[in-house]
């Protein structure tokens, strides 16, 4: 391939941002956000001609890219497989819908904002392409800084605290990795993704270097007791630093978990499996009876995302064809569903300037097409046949049953609880007596936001019930690595022999 | 005959001191014409090193060296010097320090570090430490009518000398028990059965410890920051730390190779007491010149870090760091001499709120220059503890570098303190527009380099190949 595609997707939104910048363009006649909203449409177009041209029967690396970069150390490494396909095209579909919902609701300083938006997707868009691991943990650290902003520039009344928290729970998860990854490129000699894959870490190592990538992505994914960080983050970030927090910025975490955790470490993976089913089953139903207790839309959402991004750590170490495929599945329905509902809080709040539930109560009888498209979130969310959120919770359940019953068990029951604490937000908000006048002056949601929700929930109902394609383009890449783990175990066996 | 040529840069530049301060004391109202001459004479230094670069042998008796390795530094001190002068210029005139003696002194400083370097025996060694001293006393105090200036020249003047006689103390035992005050003949017969030698190690380690401010020969470093005007603390903060950083790594390389195990510990006891004081310590910190105090103890103790693997890609790696902590010290500078409201230079961190809606481009080099020296990636200042901690681990010091990125973590913290006051904050202070285009340029050209840096990040590492043989 001669077109280097992954770095024209990389570097795209940075060109745009670059751009925005240099126009100097102000704030009042918001030009700047059609250019935005150009380049990453553009960009969006670009992954999904990515995603058309990708040969999904080929379990290696494609389009890959290499240059010297730190000459005698490390080459500059980019390639994709099915697994991270799916999140270059999420994500690159994900970031016109934050700034279409920018548009009114960021009042102060936009064209900043929309250089932080574009500048955080290049980043993730590196760590989604990196195959190198210094270079992925470039663009994985990177995040960082257009993140902090966004949400210690634009954020609510204790978004100082909340950006801090964020940025040195993450840095410290993360330097741990760094340590790891250079240990490793001085036992193996190189931090190649696809070498390492080839020449093996040695078992000894193993261990501790999996606890030093486990640091990083626990706190990024967040696990239980590690999350505390992400309800602050997102009570106090804008609507669009919600939606590219919940819906991308976690997903780093769950692709690190499949890519490097299973990729490299699969005989560390297995031995740590009951460590990361103990905080899944923590974080499910305890996130979910914390979010059962909230009064704060946003936080109860951040919540359910604990709870969710739970099912997927829980997939991930089931090492089986359904649970990873499941994992996944859930990650991107989550990116989805996430992403809407904080779309949905930030409709309400542009509108009421206030997130607590009790606040509201009978929005139905006043904005019919918001609460109908609402609800049809609320639903995907606790997981309802016909939505991707049943999917991706239905796979990864199979997959703990194959591995472990307990487990499964008390997976399940998250289901419930995410079903009640869902259902009781949707009935105190948008069922119910109006008394409130505040509520009853409100006017309906206007085409603009109408249409990003709609193109959210019909992404939610196709996929939810013909997930084929997004199964499809992973299936290969998946089956791949879960041969390598139990190729790897085999061996191990055969020398403990 | 020798060949003098080899001396040649410290000739022209020990002629053009004179030729400039003969020009200061015969023109009145000279000191435009001081800074045009001095920039002028080290021009035609660099030019001169470039023109010889690293032109190997020794002359006098092996006691002068000119190799790749002191040219290097000659290089850098000089360009750094002359980004000093250019920046610092409209501070020096509005502070009423614009005598012609300021340029001289910085210069003849410059000459004492040049004989650090280049020096192979201790004798010249300590002949050009105590020349560059002498000049930075003068430097610290020299706004006189200031109390606080003063106290920290006398504070840096009674500690430094302390300091200078450790090391000279050091290296009369080393002569003592080794016979000879070459390096080469050191490096020989010092090995680690002469105990009395190790001991002579110690006492030198002590002053050239002091030299670059790390824990626990500090103590200095606070005060004289905060005491001096910003424009000599910038030059305290870049020069005087590379050249005493490239000065340890001489030592380490040359007559103390033989007893690597001994002073190894030695140093990373003072790599991590730095990092972790210089971390913690800053947090507080409400002034921005005691903050950077602080924060360049740090930095001192992530380069010894480099220093402590006694190899040479730790070596290298030292070398890439302290370059890319002088790259960013010079903006961040330069970023100080454009804090003034309402006529007058402030130097409180509070002052600096709200600065991002006032002045976009100030608040995003700042910006810049902070996470470059948290060392967040993709910024310059990410690669330069990249390349030490690649070192670090492969000399399997595993405790050095998880402390030293843990407190990474903390030092964090205080760098975005600053980050918040400039970005988060509400209340906005009005500064005044100062239209001076080196100061400018200073800022551009540092933030460009480190937020580019991640495009060709070996550029420092090609130039640096072959430095030691």
């Amino acid at each position: 391939m001669d077109f280097p595609i992954l770095s024209a997707i990389i570097f795209l939104p940075f060109l745009g941002a670059l751009f925005i910048f240099l126009s100097g363009h102000k704030d009042e006649n918001k030009s700047a956000i059609y250019i935005a909203l150009f380049t990453s449409i553009a960009n969006f177009l670009l992954t999904l001609f990515l995603w058309q041209s990708f040969d999904k029967s080929y379990s290696g690396f494609q389009f890959i890219e290499e240059k010297n970069w730190i000459s005698g150390f490390i080459k500059f490494k980019l390639g994709i497989d099915g697994i991270s396909t799916l999140f270059i095209v999420l994500t690159a579909f994900i970031t016109p819908i934050c700034i279409v919902s920018c548009i009114n609701s960021v009042k102060k300083r936009l064209n900043e904002f929309l250089i932080a938006i574009l500048i955080l997707e290049t980043f993730i868009l590196g760590v989604f392409c990196s195959l190198d691991l210094i270079v992925f943990y470039l663009f994985f650290e990177a995040g960082l800084i257009p993140m902090f902003l966004i949400i210690g520039v634009w954020g609510g009344p204790r978004r100082i605290y909340s950006a801090y928290k964020f940025f040195l729970f993450t840095l410290l998860g993360s330097v741990l990795m760094l340590a790891a990854i250079i240990f490793i490129y001085w036992s193996i000699g190189t931090t190649d993704y696809t070498e390492i894959y080839k020449i093996k870490i040695p078992q000894e190592y193993q261990y501790i270097l999996w606890l030093a990538f486990f640091s990083s992505f626990a706190v990024k994914t967040p696990m239980w007791p590690v999350h505390t960080w992400l309800p602050d983050a997102h009570v106090e970030a804008p609507t669009a630093g919600s939606v590219i927090l919940a819906a991308i910025l976690l997903k780093m975490a769950g692709y690190g978990f499949i890519r490097f955790s299973l990729g490299m470490f699969p005989i560390a993976s297995d031995f740590f499996t009951p460590l990361v089913f103990t905080l899944s089953i923590i974080a499910i139903i305890y996130t979910s009876l914390v979010a059962l207790m909230q009064e704060d839309l946003k936080k109860l959402i951040a919540y359910s995302s604990v709870a969710h991004m739970g099912f997927v750590t829980l997939g991930i170490f089931t090492f089986n064809k359904q649970g990873i495929e499941g994992s996944m599945f859930q990650m991107i329905s989550h990116g989805i569903i996430s992403a809407a509902l904080f779309l949905c809080v930030g409709v309400l709040y542009d509108r009421t300037s206030s997130r607590m539930i009790k606040n509201f109560g009978g929005v139905v009888n006043y904005l019919p097409n918001f609460s109908f498209i609402f609800i049809i979130f609320v639903l995907g969310a606790l997981g309802l046949p016909g939505t991707t959120g049943f999917v991706g919770e239905f796979l990864v359940l199979i997959g703990a049953f194959k591995s472990n019953y307990l487990v499964a068990i008390l997976a399940s029951t998250g289901v419930v609880l995410c079903a009640a604490y869902m259902l009781w937000m949707a009935k105190r908000v948008v069922f119910g007596d109006t008394n409130k006048t505040t509520i009853s002056s409100l006017k309906d949601i206007n085409y603009l936001e109408s249409s990003v929700l709609i193109i959210l929930c019909l992404a939610t109902i196709i996929f939810g019930f013909y997930p084929e394609p997004l199964l499809n383009t992973m299936d290969v890449s998946v089956t791949g690595i879960i041969n390598n783990h139990n190729n790897e175990l085999a061996i191990k066996l055969t020398n403990n022999n | 005959m020798e060949n003098i040529n080899i001396l040649l840069p410290e000739i022209i530049l020990f002629s053009g001191i004179c030729i400039v301060l003969m020009a200061g004391v015969f023109f009145n109202n000279s000191f435009n014409l001081v800074v045009k001459l001095s920039t002028l004479v080290l021009l035609s230094v660099v030019y001169s090193i470039i023109s010889d670069w690293g032109s190997g042998p020794e002359i006098f008796l092996k006691s002068f060296i000119s190799d790749k390795f002191s040219d290097y530094f000659k290089i850098l001190i000089l360009i750094s010097s002359l980004f000093i002068f250019f920046s610092s210029d409209q501070f020096i005139k509005d502070n009423k320090l614009n005598k012609f003696e300021y340029h001289v002194v910085i210069m003849f400083s410059i000459l004492g570090m040049f004989f650090m370097l280049s020096s192979n025996d201790l004798i010249l060694f300590y002949l050009g430490l105590e020349l560059q001293s002498l000049a930075l006393y003068v430097l610290a105090a020299i706004d006189r009518d200031n109390t606080i200036s003063s106290e920290a020249g006398i504070k840096y003047f009674v500690l430094s000398a302390l300091s200078s006689g450790l090391l000279l103390y050091g290296c009369s035992l080393l002569y003592g028990f080794t016979g000879s005050t070459n390096f080469e003949e050191i490096s020989i017969s010092l090995t680690s059965q002469n105990t009395g030698a190790v001991f002579a190690m110690v006492f030198i380690l002590v002053g050239l410890a002091f030299k670059v401010s790390a824990v626990p020969f500090h103590m200095w470093t606070p005060d004289v920051y905060q005491g001096a005007p910003t424009s000599i603390t910038n030059f305290f903060a870049v020069v005087p730390k590379a050249v005493g950083l490239a000065v340890i790594i001489r030592f380490m390389d040359l007559p103390f190779k033989n007893i690597l195990e001994e002073w190894q510990t030695i140093i990373i006891f003072i790599s991590i007491a730095s990092m972790i004081l210089g971390s913690v310590a800053a947090i507080g910190q409400k002034n921005i010149k005691r903050l950077l105090a602080y924060s360049s103890i740090s930095h001192m103790g992530y380069a010894l870090a480099g220093v402590a693997t006694g190899s040479t890609l730790g070596y290298t790696a030292t070398i890439i760091y302290i370059t890319i902590y002088v790259i960013m010290n010079l903006g961040t500078f330069g970023c100080l001499y454009l804090m003034k409201i309402d006529g007058k230079y402030t130097e409180k961190i509070e002052d600096l709120s709200g600065l991002s809606k006032q002045k976009p481009l100030y608040a995003f080099s700042f910006l810049i220059l902070f996470f470059s020296l948290a060392g967040i990636p993709p910024l310059g200042g990410f690669f330069a503890k990249f390349f030490i901690f690649m070192s670090v681990i492969e000399s399997k010091l595993y405790a050095l570098a998880i402390i030293g990125l843990l407190t990474t973590v903390i030092s964090a913290f205080y760098y975005l303190k600053i980050i918040k006051t400039i970005y988060f904050d509400d209340t906005t202070v009005k500064f005044d527009d100062i239209g001076n285009l080196s100061i400018k340029a200073t800022i551009l050209l540092s933030c460009l380099i480190l937020s580019l840096f991640f495009i060709f990040p070996s550029f420092l590492t090609l130039f640096l190949e072959g430095l030691f043989t």
